[in-house]
Order: C-alpha cells, then sequence, then structure tokens
C-alpha cells in the first residue's frame, strides 16, 4: 500500500544523490510503487522467533594484522582515474561552506 | 554450435605437451568473436595482452617449465571483473573507458594456472537484470534464435560458451545470472557455495549474495575452473575454507542418492514444454538408481519478494562509491559537490540501476527499515531454515531453473516487475547461499530448457558429481 508520490520520490532522489529529470519522477513513482507492493506481501509472514540472518559464512571476526602490505596496485595507480588529484590525494569541491 | 573445443583438461595437456600453441588457441578464439560479431556477446576484446601472454606461455613450453593446469586455454570474462588489457565497464555508461589499476584474484589465479583471458562479456548494467536488455551497450542476442534474449545478467558469457568462442567464461551470479543464462543458451552454468570463490576485484551488487561461477559445456570444464578459482582469499573476508579434495573428481553417480524434487517449483507459471523435460529428466535420474520424491518447500516462493528488499538495500550502498570523485565518469560543469554528485550519478547511472538505488534507500531508510529490510532477513533466516532440513533426508533437489525458455526481446523490458519474476526458480539457492548448477535437460520449441540441481552448503563436490552423473545418461 505504498503509492509514492512527487515528493516522495524527490526526497529518495536527494538521499540517492541522484538528480532526476520530471519524466523520471513520475515513471518511478509507478514503477517503483508497484515493486513495493509486491514486497509487502512479506508483512503477513510468520517470523515468530526467528532472528535476521546478514550474511551466511557463519564467518566472525576475519581479522588481519595491521601493517602495511605490497597491495596489488600503488597510489599512482589508484588515483589515475580521478578528475582531479593534488599532493597523492583525490581532490573534490569544497564540502563545507 | 558447442562445442568446437576440447575439454578443458585435454586442450591444456595438449598445450604442455607441445602438440598444440597457446598462440593457436587465442588466435582462434579472437577469430570466432569476431567472426560472430552479430550475436553481440562481447563488449571489448583484449588482443594484444592476450597474445602477449600466450606467447609467454609458448616460450615456457619450449623451456620444459610448468605452464599451469589450464595452459593456453582461452577465457571470457563477464565486464564486471576488473582485468588488465582493456577497460572494465560493468556495462554502464558510469564506467565507460575505466582502466582497472588491478585485477579480480580470480583472474590472478586463472592466469597463473596457465589460462588467458580474451575478452570482456556483455552484461546488464551493473548485473541488475535478467536479459542483457540493461545493458548500455547493446542487447545480447540468444544462440538459438536471435529475436530472443540469452538471458542474464551473464547473458554474454552464456552467448559466448554456446557459440564456441572459447571453453568457458565467467559470470556472477547474485539472483540467478549465471544459471539463468545457461538454462536459456544451453550451457552448463555452476553458482558455487558463497565464500568459496573470492569476489575482491568483481564489481560489487549484493554483496551478502554475490557470487563467482563458470559457464562451459560440460560439467568437468566448470568444476577444473571452479577448482582453480575457489578457496580462501586475504583480500576477501568472506571467504571460506575450500574443499580439500579436488573439485574435478567427479567420481561417484546417482546410485541411491537423495533427490527431492521442489513441488513450488513445478507448479503454475511454468510452461508444458519445460514441465516436460523436467520430468523426463527425473525419470532418468530414477534409471540411474537414484530416488526422487517430491518434496514442498513452503518458504521458497517468498525468497523473490525477500530479495528484491535486500538486493537493492545493498545495491544502493555498493553503488555510493560511483560518485564522480574517484574513478569513472564525472559531470564537468558542476558548481558544487552536491551538483557534481547528482549530475554525475544521474547521467552515468542507467534507469534500473537508479530503481534499484532508490528502492534500497527507501526500504533502509528510518522508519521502513524494520517493516522492510529487517522482515527480508528474518524471511531470510525462515527459508535458510527450510533448505537445511530438507537437506538433513536428501542429497540433492532439482526442478527447472526458469519457469519458461527464452522470452522474446523487449517482452519484459518495460515491465521492471515482470522481469523480476524470472528469478523465481533462482533466488532461493542465492538467499540461503547454497551451491547450485543449470544444466542442459533438453529443448522444447526449438529452446534450451536447464534443469537446476542445488546441495547443501559446502556440498558443491556433490553437486558436481550428481551433475556429471545425469550429464553422462545422454
Amino acid at each position: 500500500m505504498s503509492r509514492l508520490n512527487r515528493d516522495d520520490v524527490l526526497k529518495l532522489a536527494r538521499l540517492s544523490r541522484l538528480r532526476l529529470s520530471r519524466q523520471e519522477v513520475e515513471s518511478f513513482a509507478s514503477e517503483i510503487s508497484a515493486i513495493l507492493d509486491y514486497v509487502e506481501t512479506l508483512d503477513k509472514v510468520d517470523t515468530q522467533g526467528l532472528k535476521p540472518t546478514s550474511q551466511v559464512t557463519g564467518l566472525i571476526n576475519v581479522m588481519r594484522r595491521d601493517e602495511i602490505i605490497e597491495y596489488r596496485a600503488k597510489p599512482v595507480d589508484l588515483l589515475s582515474g580521478a578528475p582531479s588529484t593534488e599532493e597523492n590525494q583525490f581532490k573534490v569541491k569544497r564540502v563545507i561552506e | 554450435m558447442m562445442s568446437g573445443w576440447a575439454k578443458i583438461s585435454d586442450i591444456a595437456a595438449n598445450v604442455r605437451q607441445g602438440g598444440l600453441q597457446a598462440s593457436e588457441n587465442i588466435k582462434s578464439s579472437l577469430q570466432k568473436i569476431s567472426e560472430l560479431d552479430e550475436f553481440k556477446a562481447i563488449i571489448s576484446t583484449m588482443d594484444q595482452r592476450a597474445l602477449e601472454r600466450a606467447a609467454e606461455i609458448d616460450t615456457k613450453i619450449s623451456k620444459g617449465q610448468d605452464a599451469g593446469r589450464l595452459a593456453g586455454v582461452p577465457f571470457i570474462a563477464k565486464d564486471n571483473f576488473l582485468t588488465f588489457g582493456g577497460e572494465t565497464t560493468a556495462a554502464s555508461n558510469i564506467l565507460r573507458g575505466f582502466k582497472a589499476p588491478y585485477q579480480a584474484t580470480v583472474i590472478d589465479r586463472l592466469e597463473a594456472e596457465g589460462a588467458v583471458c580474451v575478452a570482456k562479456a556483455n552484461l546488464d548494467a551493473f548485473a541488475h537484470g535478467s536479459s542483457t536488455e540493461n545493458s548500455d551497450w547493446f542487447t545480447t542476442k540468444n544462440p538459438h534464435d536471435k529475436s530472443r534474449v540469452p538471458g542474464g545478467s551473464s547473458g554474454g558469457s552464456a552467448a559466448a560458451v554456446v557459440l564456441d568462442m572459447a571453453p568457458f567464461a565467467l559470470g556472477t551470479d547474485t539472483g540467478g545470472s549465471i544459471r539463468l543464462p545457461a538454462s536459456f543458451c544451453g550451457a552448463v552454468g555452476l553458482k558455487p557455495t558463497y565464500g568459496l570463490v573470492s569476489r575482491s576485484g568483481v564489481v560489487a551488487m549484493v554483496s551478502s549474495t554475490d557470487v563467482i561461477g563458470p559457464l562451459a559445456s560440460c560439467t568437468a570444464d566448470a568444476a577444473i575452473v571452479l577448482d582453480v578459482m575457489s578457496g580462501q582469499d586475504d583480500l576477501d573476508g568472506t571467504t571460506i575454507q575450500r574443499d580439500k579434495l579436488s573439485y574435478s573428481d567427479l567420481q561417484g553417480g546417482l546410485l541411491g542418492k537423495k533427490i527431492g524434487l521442489v513441488k513450488e517449483y513445478m507448479e503454475e507459471g511454468i510452461s508444458d514444454g519445460v514441465r516436460q523435460c523436467i520430468l523426463e529428466a527425473v525419470e532418468k535420474l530414477k534409471a540411474a538408481g537414484a530416488v526422487v520424491n517430491q518434496v514442498s518447500l513452503p518458504s521458497l516462493p517468498l525468497a523473490l519478494a525477500a530479495y528484491y528488499i535486500v538486493c537493492p538495500a545493498e545495491v544502493s550502498s555498493n553503488l555510493a562509491r560511483y560518485d564522480g570523485q574517484k574513478y569513472g565518469y564525472s559531470y564537468a560543469g558542476a558548481k558544487d559537490l552536491d551538483e557534481s554528485y547528482e549530475q554525475s550519478r544521474e547521467i552515468g547511472f542507467g534507469a534500473e540501476a537508479k530503481r534499484r538505488i532508490m528502492i534500497g534507500t527507501y526500504v533502509l531508510s528510518s522508519g521502513y527499515y524494520d517493516a522492510y529490510y529487517k522482515k527480508a532477513q528474518l524471511v531470510r533466516t525462515k527459508i535458510i531454515n527450510e533448505i537445511s532440513a530438507v537437506f538433513e533426508n536428501h542429497d540433492l533437489l532439482v526442478g527447472p531453473t526458469s519457469p519458461t525458455t527464452a522470452f522474446k526481446i523487449g517482452e519484459k523490458a518495460s515491465n521492471p516487475l515482470a522481469m523480476y519474476m524470472t528469478d523465481i526458480m533462482t533466488v532461493a539457492a542465492n538467499m540461503a547461499g547454497n551451491p547450485a548448477i543449470s544444466l542442459p535437460a533438453g529443448i522444447s520449441d526449438n529452446l534450451p530448457v536447464g534443469i537446476q540441481l542445488i546441495a547443501p552448503m559446502r556440498g558443491d563436490r556433490q553437486l558436481l558429481i550428481a551433475a556429471k552423473a545425469f550429464e553422462d545418461l545422454k
């Protein structure tokens, strides 16, 4: 029962850092509503007494030594795709006004 | 088609003995790719690097050095595997032109055994899809009928194998994306146990279900590739210990094996042709000495709804990195950081990626998290418990991979929910982590039908043994 309206979609777009077009806002509103209607069928499922599963391996606290290793790529390689870099760092526009 | 190549172990043996040149194999593969461009299975080839590596292998052989278990065997990687020698795009405009600074662990492991990556296969962008129609490049055509989809998201990989472009291809299976295209195209598609194969260097989609696996023309080939790739990796904290025995040791057969035919997978919605093929396959399993009975797993149909909550949630998190600041498409005219983020992503991402990111954002947001994401993870536990219970007195589960054969290009493209339904039989194995395989099981209306076998967690060897035995029943 989730009819998303224009404002709902714009809020989601903002959180998702997407600048949607007007047409997209409309089409996504109905498409996403339909999908949410479908997944809401889980409401009726009895899950009393169960714990949520977040991962299926059963692994816990997979650790490694806190030391610098010869990783597979050098910093210069990892920076090579960026639009702007300075002194071995990714350069971005002002974050704090 | 299928299969102009000898078995992988035979190709490698021949190369090691000097009877066949790695360079010849690589040239054959590249030529085949070029000849069959009309099927649009391939996004890019890496001719230079592939030929250089092949030459290195041939030199090693001439010096009497060990060239590896997969010496001179060409393969194709889905374009969400980071590789040297070309671009890695994930079939998304946001990564068009992206050159990976490192390779996936599995690519390194395959290369260490002498295999040579020759090309990158088409996929639905970011692996979001069941048909390759969401690729920002083109839609791959089903090798059996060019008006139909090859399945997805590893559609390019499945088509490439069936078209004999290489003896094997790599895919990823998050909700069915290896098994479904294997079923639609008539290939063998293996989804190993979650955690068995390192995901380091593979573009992340749903971190709790993503799995890497091979597509090939026979079980033995899929098995040897798994054997080379699998095993714990320090670069992927979710990897588990592999079986001590080789996955290539496929002796065992079907005698006495207890197999459960999943009732919920044989109900309405499956086509008569598919039902027929599966029932015939079940008779063959019985004739080989397996004990097959019907089992009911009522929570299995819930897996699809649970998946379409968990999947977009984890996708929204994994796609946050594509922000135009570190790599990939960056919007040039941004006035401020927000505009840089928002326009880079708006222009770079396709519609399905945006849909999933927003649904994921919604189901994880404050006030909705419990009703959606937490609920889905509780249902996930229910599914896992039910599957574990049935495996207490069964060795395997069986059913179709998909309710129908390959659908027409365009048939479901404008209805996201209808497209999601294609995964109805594959997602449970992803949500629970179990290994599963799709095998060719006949033809319906001139299109391949796939049969799916599912094994207990870490039961990959048993799964492959049963698959080989079924294959040998022809």
